[in-house]
């Protein structure tokens, strides 16, 4: 039983269908898990113990009765804390929502419970999900499980972190600019970006509307197929949301690569591309090219502008959907004598980082900047699109490092914003195009996980999972972070 | 271009109604001119007649609900995260002119 | 006609400068009727001009919000008709009400409005505690319609003839909550039942050329939006509101004699259209009071003050306003096709310029009768029910400006509220039309019906109200009236003829109404022109 928590869900799954263990039993085990490392390693904000064994109770009673289980019944889960549960604190790891109890559940929580899911907690991440590597959050720093030294990643780090460290079999996590890669890759998991429209954003606590996209981070290949299986599809709620029913995607996954077209665009392995994370990568892709897929390098020439249009448009929408944070409604407020006072005072907390892009974003919008800043990165986003539209005529699916590092040092980045964004350039060029996109574990660089990304169609997560299924099956990682001075 | 000075920075602040300490408002100035500087790279792109990407996820059809009023959340649960509130209302302080 | 530069709305002006260029709404292909010459005014020895634009906000009348599904209502408890969405608690989404796009396409199509092929949401950001999510969903460069206009009837004073004032633009907006600053002793206290409830905004080119003219144009407006149904466009209830700019032209007192052009005056708080031509009455005079004086004015906003009937600049540092606009990213781009906006001006009534015109051409109306009964398009339907069911228009017409509007003003109700319909009103007129009832029995049966309700032809029945036109009775009653009032008889033959009326009087009283005045009149005279009587 000891070494459940290194399980994947479908395993867990599988476990629970043929009574080996309860859905109580589980969860005490994860709570329990929880309770030894989480001291240590940080992943959680807020741990739902006694909603998780009421819920997980109520699978087992469900299970005991005889009734339909849902594909997930009986599986705990964590979920980032910028995702909105009915009476669970939800803080987008911010001081202005210390405290703040939603009055409802976000849609992709939703499906997940009536799948049957058991909900351990919210997890830790950079305020309103602005940054990657956690430490921007309020309330604590997150450690990666592989060298409790080095950042998770992020914005969803507590989610990558929980699910390495087998505090939680899988977890939710979003992302605007690669905040599920990232992390998972830095956390060697899998972290899936599933395409614009595909998962519904209704209760995901906003930072950039155009780009944010909730998904899984999971054990294996297979756990994303299932999660997304679960939380994708049309909702009513979201008009962003599109009206594409969810796929049996993990019935797609097949470690069959024979005629896939694999592009290799040169501008994601440039300079900045450590060579040992590009090594691990081009590595991973000879193994799918001797057994029958094509590879050959190519060029994404509107890549080298991805950065400055990303965090042109990021922050500008995020200055605005950040402006109900006023301490009228909800959430925290500053007192103070007269309403001018209260908005300033109240709107101090936020973190340097929230403030920054609320600089940034609010000036790329200003009257007389607009053209120049906002409106140039839009056009900028266009080219991007095209870019990937005409490399998808020829490709299936496009192959690149998923950061250009592996897990940097807490402190490393925290004093330069830009060396900061340089993170996520392998990753944001996806989220500009609304792309799907899945990170998975390529090896190893200095004893650090490698993530390798693979970038596909509108609506082709059967295809980026299937390739990512592909490698996983080939490499065979032992990805058990080695916890055990924590543990002991 | 990119010149961001530190009043500028005072003045995109007051637009976004965020309350800067005068050593934080040094040092955001200090990274804004060195963010600005690399975002200005944008304005040498040749981006010619492109069209501004505005939705990302085109052919949605248009997107509307029907006019049919839903059960809604508990009123109070909604109030009850305000704050102040005075009665039924919701209060804040007063505008000093 | 040249580009007055006057007015500017404030949407399209120093706030609005940040997306490209706002489509600009060319004059539409008819050109106003009269060409739109400037009006020249004087007064105390100056010659001028006056310019006014109007931005127009309405209400519309859907059943629920314009983002979310909580009941649009007017009047109801604080705060008891919210949610999640329309109070921005974090996460939530908008998702656009169908029948709001629809309404405000009516409206626009109802002022003579194109629609746009191609539309879509923008934020507006700006910080109110009434504004939930610190940001108005709006329309900036693309909005749902443009290049419309509203035809007035200019009055004499300004030259007369008709004159359309062209709408510049029209768009659909989200309300904000309300905020109620005289009730708490420290704070501003907030309701948020109006946040989120479906607004259209509508502007106009400066086109007025004066107060009065300001005045016919929202009543012109007013009725065309009523008889679309989309809103009920009251003032007093905010579903109408009006924020006007206002500039002078003062011949020749510019340097070197040139045309001097004062700056403009955005005047809120307009709570009346009386309030808005009295607001701008005040604004002109002010302005012409400044150029006599050689005193300069400056571009402003200023609030209207009802009880003290004068404007006053707007408190509070006159922040620069940059709403910075950029496209609402949560609501996907509208593409509206032919087919659906031709759909709806299928279902445009007819509008009421129109139906006044075939008021007056075809039922042979006077100008006042067709202005009164299309004023309120549920009047009008009733009037054109009591047509159709056979009563000539005049004495339709009669009836409902007379009986009926006097009721309907008593006591403040519609026409909707009476309790019989028009057939019924008819059918009373038609037993007048055949003389089983006089005119004024008719009054007593209408009575009865607006206390009952009941079937006229019933009440007068039962009540045994019907005319007598009984020769002999009549003749009995005649003879009776002479028998017991020799001195008006004397008077008659002595020339009198009034003394006439008297006897006639005294006949209707016998007959408790019911005799037939006209027959009485002629059997009197009769026996009282005959010779040889007495």
């Amino acid at each position: 039983m000891d070494e459940l928590y290194y399980e994947p869900v479908h395993r867990l799954a599988d476990l629970l269908a043929s009574g080996q263990v309860s859905s109580r039993e589980l969860t005490r085990l994860f709570l329990d898990r929880i309770q030894e490392l989480d001291g240590a390693v940080g992943a959680y904000l807020t741990v739902t113990a006694e909603r998780a064994l009421a819920q997980a109770k109520e699978e087992d009673e469900r299970r005991r009765r005889g009734e339909a289980a849902g594909p997930l019944a009986g599986v705990p889960v964590a979920v980032k804390d910028n995702l909105c549960i009915q009476g669970v604190p939800t803080t987008a790891a911010s001081k202005l929502l210390a405290g703040y109890r939603p009055p409802y559940t976000a849609t992709a929580v939703e499906r997940l419970r009536r799948a049957g899911a058991v909900i351990l907690g919210k997890t830790n991440m950079d305020e309103f999900a602005m940054g990657s590597s956690t430490e921007n959050s309020a309330f604590r720093i997150t450690r990666n499980p592989w060298d409790l030294d080095r950042v998770p990643g992020g914005s969803s780090g507590g989610s990558a972190a929980a699910v390495a460290a087998g505090e939680a079999p899988a977890a939710l996590g979003s992302d605007t600019g690669g905040s599920i890669r990232q992390p998972a890759a830095f956390c060697g998991v899998v972290g899936l970006k599933p395409t614009y429209g595909r998962v519904s954003r209704y209760g995901l606590i906003a930072f950039a509307s155009s780009l944010d996209q909730i998904g899984p981070l999971t054990r294996d290949v297979t756990d994303a197929a299932l999660l997304l299986e679960a939380i994708a599809g049309h909702d009513p709620a979201d008009a962003t949301s599109a009206p594409v029913p969810a796929e049996r995607w993990r019935e797609a996954l097949t470690a069959e690569v024979q005629g896939v077209r694999i592009g290799l665009p040169r501008e994601f392995y440039g300079e900045a591309v450590e060579p040992q994370v590009a090594g691990a990568v081009r590595a991973a892709v000879e193994r799918l090219v001797a057994d029958g897929a094509v590879a050959e390098e190519t060029s994404l020439p509107s890549a080298e502008h991805a950065l400055p249009a990303y965090y042109l448009i990021a922050t500008a929408e995020a200055s605005s959907n950040l402006a109900r944070y006023d301490g009228v409604r909800y959430g925290f407020r500053a007192e103070a004598a007269d309403l001018a006072a209260m908005y300033l005072e109240t709107r101090k907390n936020f973190g340097a980082e929230v403030k920054r892009r609320i600089l940034l974003g609010t000036f790329a919008l200003r009257e007389g900047y607009y053209d120049a800043y906002y409106r140039k990165a839009l056009q900028v986003r266009r080219l991007i699109k095209d870019d990937f539209d005409r490399l998808f005529a020829t490709y299936d699916v496009l192959i690149t490092p998923t950061s250009p590092v592996v897990a940097f040092p807490l402190g490393a980045r925290t004093e330069d914003p830009l060396a900061m964004y340089a993170a996520d350039i392998c990753t944001l060029p996806v989220n500009l195009a609304g792309l799907p996109a899945v990170s998975v574990p390529c090896g190893f660089a200095g004893g650090l996980p490698v993530g390798l990304q693979i970038i596909g169609r509108p609506f082709a997560e059967d295809t980026v999972l299937r390739v990512a299924y592909a490698i996983e099956q080939r490499l065979q990682l032992d990805l058990r972070p080695p916890l055990g001075r924590v543990a002991a | 271009m990119a010149d961001i000075t530190r009043e500028e920075v005072r003045r995109v602040a007051a637009l976004a109604r965020l309350g800067l300490d005068p050593a934080e408002e040094e040092r955001l100035a200090g990274q804004m001119v060195r963010i600005v500087e690399a975002m200005a790279q944008l304005r040498r792109v040749e981006t010619g007649e492109a069209e501004p990407l505005t939705h990302v996820l085109a052919g949605l059809g248009n997107v509307t609900r029907p006019d049919e009023p839903r059960p809604g959340t508990d009123r109070e649960a909604l109030l009850a995260a305000a704050p102040d509130r005075s009665g039924p209302f919701l209060r804040v302080p007063r505008v000093i002119e | 006609m040249t580009t007055p530069a006057g007015a500017e709305p404030k949407a399209m002006g120093a706030g609005g400068g940040a997306v490209a260029a706002p489509a600009a709404a060319p004059a539409p292909a008819p050109a106003p009727a009269d060409g739109g010459a400037p009006v020249w005014q004087e007064k105390d020895g100056l010659r001028y001009r006056v310019i006014v634009g109007l931005e127009v906000h309405v209400e519309l009348r859907t059943r629920t919000k314009i983002f979310c599904s909580c009941p649009n209502q007017f009047g109801a408890e604080p705060n008891t008709h919210v949610c999640p969405v329309c109070m921005g608690l974090p996460g939530t989404l908008p998702v656009l009400n169908q029948q709001a796009l629809e309404y405000a396409a009516l409206a626009a199509l109802a002022l003579n409005c194109r629609i746009a092929r191609e539309t879509k949401f923008d934020r507006k950001n700006y910080t109110y505690p009434d504004l939930p999510k610190g940001y108005q969903i709006s329309q900036y460069d693309q909005p749902l319609a443009t290049g419309g206009w509203v035809e007035i009837d200019r009055p004499d004073g300004l030259g007369g003839g008709t004159r359309r004032i062209r709408i510049r633009r029209l768009h659909l907006e989200e309300d904000a909550g309300k905020s109620v600053h005289d009730q708490d002793a420290t704070g501003t206290l907030l309701d948020f039942n109006r946040a989120g409830v479906p607004l259209i905004e509508i502007v106009t080119e400066p086109d007025l050329a004066s107060p009065e003219e300001a005045r016919l144009f929202l009543q012109e407006l007013r009725t065309a939006i009523l008889y679309t149904g989309v809103s009920d466009v009251r003032m007093e209830e905010g579903s109408l509101r009006c924020d006007a700019n206002v500039n002078v032209v003062v011949a020749g007192a510019g340097p070197g004699g040139a045309d001097l052009r004062t700056p403009i005056t955005e005047i809120k708080n307009l709570n009346s259209f009386r309030s808005v031509v009295r607001a701008l009455e005040y604004e002109v005079a002010r302005h012409l009071e400044a150029v006599r004086r050689g005193e300069p004015l400056q571009r402003e906003t200023r609030h209207w003050d009802e009880g003290r009937g004068v404007t006053r600049p707007s408190r509070g540092k006159e922040e620069a306003h940059d709403y910075r606009y950029f496209p609402e990213p949560d609501l996907p781009r509208l593409v509206l096709d032919e087919a659906w906006v031709e759909g709806l001006r299928a279902k445009l009534p007819e509008l009421p310029r129109r139906r006044r015109a075939r008021y007056m051409e075809e039922l042979g109306l006077p100008a006042y009768d067709a202005g009164v009964l299309t004023a309120d398009p549920a009047l009008a339907r009733f009037f054109e029910d009591v047509v159709a069911a056979g009563v000539p228009a005049k004495a339709a017409s009669n009836w409902i400006m007379g009986e009926v509007l006097a009721h309907l003003n008593a006591t403040g109700r519609s026409v909707q509220d009476l309790p019989f319909g028009p057939g019924q009103l008819a059918a009373l007129l038609r037993l007048v039309e055949k003389g089983t009832i006089s005119g004024k029995i008719a009054k007593e049966v209408f009575a009865v019906m607006l206390e009952t309700g009941g079937d006229p032809e019933a009440i007068v029945q039962e009540r045994g109200l019907v005319q007598v036109t009984d020769e002999g009775q009549l003749v009995e009653w005649v003879e009776r009236a002479i028998a017991e009032n020799p001195e008006a008889v004397a008077n008659y033959k002595g020339g009198k003829t009034t003394a006439l009326g008297f006897l006639v009087g005294q006949v209707m009283r016998y007959s408790k109404g019911k005799a037939n005045p006209q027959r009485v009149n002629e059997l009197l005279k009769e026996r009282l022109d005959a010779p040889g009587d007495g």
